[in-house]
């Protein structure tokens, strides 16, 4: 296992900046998710890591070794593609034990080899045949025991739970959580998808446009993010955005906005340094610190008319039209009995909501370390 | 059904059967003409089944090995046509060359000349002054020159068909650039290769124009021109022992598409998407 570093990254197809200016430290024995929507350049980045894409500008270092120009095979790497890429004329076996071959391993010690991971992941009574004999499921597990076969530097994986169904998902999902955790491997995963880089990386690396805009371990990204787009872009549902308007009195600031109505807040410095350059702020509150209230008593609050109420059985997500048309999410436990487009209000506490300045980064909270 | 239907149901298939036979009696002459020994070119049964056609054929030394050079230069068109237009191809489908849309356009624009009889003359004077007139080389050179382009399309498509993937894991499984294409792209490419195979065999294996004009001595003919040796001075036909050469002549393209169409169907696996 290695360590894995990139640094002042960047590639640009023709006159296209795909990738811009990417900064990443990766530890050995973590699991480092690339999480951002489509086209933000996830695929890009682990392609330069492979060696299958030449950075245009900077350099990468894996176990401290400059590999910036070393080709896929000199990289000593394990990949999983997300439509798995086997080998259709080959059998699982010859699949999985093709990174022994080339390496010059005898066949009989390959195909030991082959067998002992194929009954790790359950696919050992399936090594006779071909790929086009399989179902999906074992095909991902198949190419998964193919980057696993030879102890490699760094493992890669672009997507790999995307073409399973939702049940196999959430399955692989903790075998490969469990599977990380207890070889101690080095792991980069590429998703689009929140929940799968929540449960399984160490940090996550939120990227949005060819830039890393947060590097943070999953609780930290949660609870502090960076900008308004990770605080959109992480949670089911994501954080609730609401923009208002600040006015100060003393060191007292009120925030009012369409729909949101609050308590006024005593300001602190970061806070006073964010309003000086702009009044304009956004309030964040995530779904799960919302809850469902009747009087006008709360208050923090939301209120609109209701647009949908969804039980989910444990839970309820009711979802309301702002008076200014932003449309918000509570996560309810229970259920809630309201009616459609009947008018409702939504109460949170004051330690409970996040605000982002004008630019959409994310003031630091009172009690917080301004420094860091 | 009704009665309209069943009497449209037999024209139909009346006339599809009249169809039929005028398509297949030349092939039924071709059946029983070589075993017949007063064969001429009415279609008639053998009385009594005779091998004596084949006899005389084969007493014929020349015409035995003018089969044997048929052989010798469609295997050795087909082989390096399908490792030139192979490799060819996979550079065609794979690299991001600069003016390759220009270097494709005047392939193709060359390929119909190069092996057309257009070309004849200046290729006679390539070959003459190459010193290379009446050598089985300067056949399948010429030969394989003017079905290269052709094959390398066929085959670059067949490339292009082929997910990346492969080769990239191949490559990040620890293979060379050589090795994931030896390992990965030329077994999923076979079924490609055969058909650019089979199709080149048979070019060969029915031109008459290129061994005519550059070969000299009887002993190289092919049987395309040896054939004719089964005319008579006026230019008659020997019908009897020309349908029986006519046989052993088409017996290995047949043999070919048989044993293709048994490994491959004339079906094709590309990529999996599962
Ligand atoms: N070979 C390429 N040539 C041109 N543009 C490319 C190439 N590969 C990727 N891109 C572009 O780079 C951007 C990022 O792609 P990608 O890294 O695949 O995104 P993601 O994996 O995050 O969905 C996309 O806009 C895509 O069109
Ligand atoms: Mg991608």
């Amino acid at each position: 296992m290695a360590s894995i570093q990139l640094d002042k990254i960047g590639k640009s197809f023709g006159a296209v900046d795909t990738i811009r200016e990417i900064d990443l430290a990766i530890d050995d024995g973590e699991f480092v998710c690339l999480l951002g929507p489509s086209g933000c350049g996830k695929t890009t980045t682990l392609r330069m890591i492979a060696g299958l894409e030449q950075p245009s500008r900077g350099s990468i270092r894996i176990g401290g070794r400059d590999v910036t120009c070393a080709q896929p095979k000199d990289r000593n790497i394990g990949m999983v593609f997300q439509d798995y890429a086997l080998y259709p004329h080959m059998t699982i076996a010859d699949n999985i034990a093709y990174p022994l071959k080339v390496r010059g391993v005898a066949e009989a010690t390959r195909h030991e080899k082959a067998r002992e991971i194929a009954e790790v992941l359950h696919i050992g009574q399936l090594l006779d045949r071909l790929p086009a004999q399989i179902s999906g499921g074992q095909q991902q597990r198949t190419s998964l025991a193919r980057a696993l076969v030879h102890p490699a530097a760094a493992f890669l994986f672009d997507e790999p739970l995307s073409n399973l169904d939702a049940r196999m998902r959430v399955e692989a999902r903790a075998f490969l959580h469990h599977l990380q955790r207890s070889r101690g491997m080095t792991a980069v995963y590429v998703t689009h998808d929140q929940a799968e880089a929540m449960a399984l990386s160490t940090r996550i690396a939120v990227m949005c446009a060819g830039d890393i805009v947060q590097y943070a371990p999953p609780l930290e990204i949660y609870r502090r993010p960076a900008t308004t787009f990770v605080a959109g872009f992480v949670g089911d549902p994501p954080m609730n955005l609401v923009a208002a308007q600040a006015t100060r009195n003393g060191h007292d600031v009120a925030l009012r906005g369409a729909g949101l109505q609050m308590a006024p807040i005593v300001s602190w410095p970061a806070l006073d340094l964010a309003l000086e350059r702009s009044d304009r702020v956004t309030v964040g509150v995530r779904p799960e610190h919302l809850r469902i209230t009747a009087g006008d008593v709360a208050t923090n609050r939301l209120h609109g008319k209701l647009f949908a109420n969804e039980a989910m059985g444990p839970e309820s997500l009711v979802t309301l039209d702002l008076d200014g048309g932003v449309r918000v999410t509570a996560r309810i436990f229970g259920d809630a009995s309201l009616r459609i487009e009947s008018d409702a209000a939504f109460a949170f506490d004051a330690d409970r909501f996040t605000l982002f300045d004008a630019q959409g980064v994310r003031i630091p909270g009172a009690a917080e370390d301004p420094s860091n | 059904m009704n009665r309209r239907k069943l009497v449209s149901r037999i024209v139909f298939s009346v006339c599809a059967a009249l169809l039929g036979v005028a398509f297949a009696l030349p092939l039924i002459w071709f059946v029983f003409a070589p075993f017949n020994a007063q064969a001429d070119l009415d279609l008639a049964l053998p009385k009594p089944p005779t091998l004596a056609n084949f006899a005389r054929v084969f007493a014929n030394g020349a015409a035995v090995g003018a089969l044997l050079n048929s052989l010798l230069q469609a295997f050795g068109t087909v082989l390096l046509v399908a490792t030139t237009a192979t490799l060819a191809a996979y550079a065609l489908a794979r690299t991001t060359l600069r003016g390759k849309r220009v270097i494709e356009y005047v392939l193709l624009l060359f390929s119909s000349v190069v092996s057309g009889s257009a070309a004849m003359v200046p290729i006679f004077l390539i070959v003459n002054a190459l010193g290379l007139i009446d050598t089985q080389l300067a056949v399948i050179l010429v030969f394989a020159g003017g079905l290269l382009p052709t094959a390398m399309f066929i085959l670059r498509d067949f490339i292009a068909s082929i997910p990346r993937g492969y080769e990239e894991s191949a490559l990040v499984a620890g293979a060379s650039q050589w090795r994931a294409f030896v390992d990965v792209v030329v077994p999923v490419l076979r079924p490609g290769v055969t058909i650019a195979a089979v199709w080149a065999f048979v070019q060969v294996w029915g031109g008459f124009l290129i061994p005519f004009v550059l070969l000299r001595s009887e002993q190289r003919m092919p049987a395309s021109v040896e054939i004719y040796s089964f005319y008579s001075q006026a230019g008659t036909p020997i019908v009897p022992l020309l349908a029986a050469y006519s046989v052993l002549y088409s017996l290995p393209v047949i043999a070919l598409y048989w044993y293709v169409n048994r490994k491959y169907g004339f079906r094709f696996f590309g990529g999996i998407k599962s």
